[in-house]
């Protein structure tokens, strides 16, 4: 790599001084690609939870049984099961035991009474679809279930969670958001950067201009600075964004829900990330370069 | 305008104006010969500055045409300006050494920026700062250096690349004389190499101190002759010695 190469021939990086890290270049680059880090996982992240959730809950439904009267209750839940199980199309039925109903409710109702003994709790049926839920496989479970279980009541599972769905998709607009817009003020930043980088160079610039420089040595020998600035920054960077997402990703692990579970990072998520500190290179360079040339180009 | 055949420099009508002000430069003809020796002189505000950047292409002429080297320079593309600016070697009248390198960097600057390799530079930059007497100075900054001993630096990168036209700045301003003499010296040494080299310079008692010289004077922006219809300055001659080696200048 050119950039490598520059660094290493100790002479002809003399042209410039190499040595700019006393600048606020690489500390400005460290903490737009720290933000761009932690923007960016918290929005794959919040893409994988609502994937996982989405294809654990398309082919749920959920039946409940809302009857006071526990021996009803109890009849029509058992009837509804067996109905279901031998109906086709349906991969998986269970009641849910009304021990789990307990632990669901306790912090509602207190220990205070078991389900249906104060307060009655309708009985819950899981159904899992062999596919999606659409409206007539739902409409097929209700009329199936209509004249035997008239307690019956017959929802999606994706229905009931609509509302954190459409919570998720806009926090991962927001996340989408907020890594475009850090990456346009990291682009600025790199911008202003060079240009305050060139103004204190212009001298420089100059001489090696005059000397005989071409645009293309003077450019390169800018965009090697910031390139390297940039590769400083970026590393310094991608260390604390990668920090940051640990600490929250062991937090997040920590309160042991199976949803938030369902948000970890993949490989390829990963990759993506380990990506930005080096598109933030490659935007310095670029916009060293572009800078660098506009400005030759008005010399003779 | 026929290019002579040898000629190195070509002016003809050449005005010059900074932004909307008033010309600083006006109907500048003149031609110069390879190998020959020139001084410009001219009271301080004269224009000498500005008619070497116009010669050290820093600088566009307003009117007129200006042939270099065969070529017409203005109509040349911005991409092959380079290839004719190291053809130069340019004493600034201000030096313009780059701060952060050493004397040795700062010499080194034309044959690195033309891609000769480290291997082959080192000595040539060693014997040149050498000659100028910075051999021991050779890692110093421009800012630990003296103004005369800038100047010498200066001077060094001028000549390094042997170029084929050498454009002093008031090459000895800083200086005392005997190192003024001592510079000249190195200036014909190099002139009797072939070297085209124009001096400019308000101190007329330099102009006696290289006898075989022309003169051109530029009085408030023109050329001495008033009328402005002979070529100017006249085309004399040189005496060449061949085998001269620049250890030998004195
Ligand atoms: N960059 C510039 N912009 C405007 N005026 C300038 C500039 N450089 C020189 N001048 C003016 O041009 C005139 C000639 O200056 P200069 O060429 O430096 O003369 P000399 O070198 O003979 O002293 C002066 O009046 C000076 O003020
Ligand atoms: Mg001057």
């Amino acid at each position: 790599m050119s950039l490598i190469k520059g660094l290493g021939s100790e002479r002809s990086a003399q042209l410039v001084p190499q040595a700019r890290l006393t600048g606020p270049m690489p500390w400005v680059i460290a903490i737009m690609v720290a933000l761009t880090t932690i923007a960016a996982a918290g929005g794959l992240a919040l893409a994988n939870l609502a994937g996982a959730a989405r294809a654990e809950l398309s082919g749920g439904l959920t039946v409940q049984i809302v009857e006071a009267e526990p021996t009803a209750r109890d009849r029509q839940a058992e009837l509804a099961v067996s109905l279901l199980a031998n109906a086709p199309g349906i991969e998986a039925v269970r009641r849910v035991p009304d021990s789990e109903l307990d632990t669901l409710i306790e912090p509602w109702l207190g220990d205070a009474g078991a389900a249906g003994d104060t307060v009655p709790v309708p009985a819950l049926i899981d159904v899992r679809l062999s596919g999606p839920v659409t409206d007539r496989r739902l409409q097929a479970v209700r009329g199936l279930l209509r004249g035997r279980a008239p307690a019956a009541q017959v929802d999606a599972q994706s229905s009931w969670l609509r509302p954190v769905f459409s919570a998720i998709s806009s926090l991962q607009w927001l996340a989408l958001g907020l890594v475009v817009l850090l990456a346009a003020t990291s682009a600025a930043a790199v911008w202003l950067a060079s240009r305050s980088a060139l103004g204190s160079n212009r001298g420089t610039i100059e001489i090696v201009h005059l000397l005989g420089g071409t645009d293309g040595q003077i450019a390169y020998i800018f965009q090697r600075s910031i390139g390297f600035d940039a590769v400083l920054g970026g590393t310094v960077g991608l260390g604390f964004g990668l920090a940051a997402i640990l600490l929250l990703g062991r937090q997040f692990a920590a309160l042991g829900s199976g949803m938030i579970s369902g948000g970890g990072l993949g490989l390829y998520d990963w990759a993506a990330i380990a990506l930005i500190p080096l598109a933030g290179v490659i935007i310095a360079m670029i916009t060293a370069r572009i800078t660098v040339l506009a400005a030759l180009r008005k010399m003779l | 305008m026929n290019a002579a055949e040898g000629d190195i420099v070509q002016f003809d009508n050449v005005g010059l104006r900074y932004g909307a002000g008033k010309e600083i430069l006006s109907d500048i003809s003149f031609t110069l010969y390879p190998g020959s020796f020139y001084f410009l002189t001219g009271a301080s505000g004269a224009g000498k500055t500005s008619l070497l950047k116009l010669l050290y292409l820093s600088q566009r002429p307003s009117r007129g045409a200006i042939r270099m080297f065969g070529t017409d320079v203005i109509t040349l593309s911005r991409a092959r300006l380079p290839a004719f600016r190291r053809r130069l070697g340019v004493v600034f009248q201000d030096f313009r050494l780059v701060q952060h390198l050493s004397a040795f960097d700062n010499v080194a600057l034309p044959l690195r920026v033309s891609g000769v390799k480290e291997s082959e530079l080192e000595k040539p930059v060693a014997d040149m700062l050498e000659w100028v007497g910075l051999g021991d100075r050779s890692d110093a900054r421009p800012a630990t250096l003296s103004g005369g001993e800038q100047q010498r630096v200066a001077i060094a990168r001028a000549v390094i690349g042997r170029p084929d036209m050498l454009i002093a700045d008031e090459p000895t301003g800083n200086v005392d004389p005997e190192m003024a003499v001592k510079l000249l010296r190195l200036f014909e040494a190099l002139n009797r190499l072939g070297t085209t080299v124009v001096v400019a310079t308000h101190d007329l008692h330099l102009l006696k101190k290289v006898p075989e010289s022309l003169i051109m004077r530029l009085d408030k922006g023109r050329l001495g002759d008033p009328t402005g219809a002979l070529r100017y300055p006249p085309k004399r001659p040189l005496p060449q010695t061949p085998g001269f080696e620049l250890e030998d200048g004195l």
